[in-house]
């Protein structure tokens, strides 16, 4: 059963895998691209690392798949933030169907 | 125009999961393994045409994160245990590789 219940785990992290890596693809610039593939991250591994751990229990391969999901937690938000931070501030331009860029205007009001 | 490319892309990726997931005779870990690395193709067809380097930076991190996720299906199918310790490895570096790339992208230096 939990044998099952893990296998689920995997099949659900490797659609979200799937699709974060269409979106990567398919959407028109950097930012929209860091959005959609940073749901690999958070949905896509970690899904397969908590179904490995469900179909091993506690052995050290089990303990094991806890520790990565423990580092990909803790790691991969700050390099995604630290990648659009320095996106932003080296002038990659947005898309043309940008409506509002508040972090454009704060840096403006900062200068003045 | 438009439509054609959505509708290769579309017969592509359905014949590629049919073939994969109903002719070959494998485990269901292989199968699965195999469908991480048609994802890799595409994350690998971003870094070789994204226009940007900012672009170039985030496929190469999500692809750290499809590796790990990869090792952690491929351990659970061996029973090996230190193919999970590759992963491990993989994810610190891949998020220092991140940070460190981030930041030559803004202009400064390491050591600021």
């Amino acid at each position: 059963m939990i044998d099952v219940i893990g296998k689920i785990f995997i099949i659900f992290g490797i659609a979200f895998d799937f699709f974060g890596v269409l979106g990567l693809v398919r959407l028109p610039d950097v930012y929209n691209r860091l959005q959609a593939a940073t749901k690999c991250v958070t949905f896509g591994s970690a899904g397969i690392l908590f179904g490995v751990f469900l179909m091993h229990g506690f052995t050290n391969l089990g303990f094991k798949a806890l520790l990565g999901i423990v580092f990909i937690f803790l790691t991969s938000p700050v390099a995604a933030h630290a990648i659009s931070r320095a996106a932003h501030r080296s002038n990659i331009p947005l898309t043309d169907k940008t409506i509002v860029d508040h972090y454009q205007d704060d840096k403006e009001l900062k200068e003045e | 125009m438009k439509w054609v490319r959505w509708l290769i892309g579309l017969v592509v990726i359905v014949a590629f999961l049919i073939w994969d997931l109903f002719f070959l005779e494998l485990a269901l870990e292989v199968k699965l393994i195999n469908i991480i690395l048609f994802c890799a193709l595409f994350v690998l067809f971003r870094v070789i045409v994204g226009p940007s380097p900012a672009d170039r930076i985030v496929a190469v991190d999500i692809l750290g994160i499809l590796i790990v996720g990869m090792l952690a299906l491929l351990s659970s199918y061996y029973e090996k245990s230190y193919l999970l310790d590759v992963g491990l490895i993989w994810a610190l570096m891949s998020f220092i590789a991140s940070l460190a790339f981030a930041k030559i992208l803004e202009g400064r230096f390491l050591d600021d």
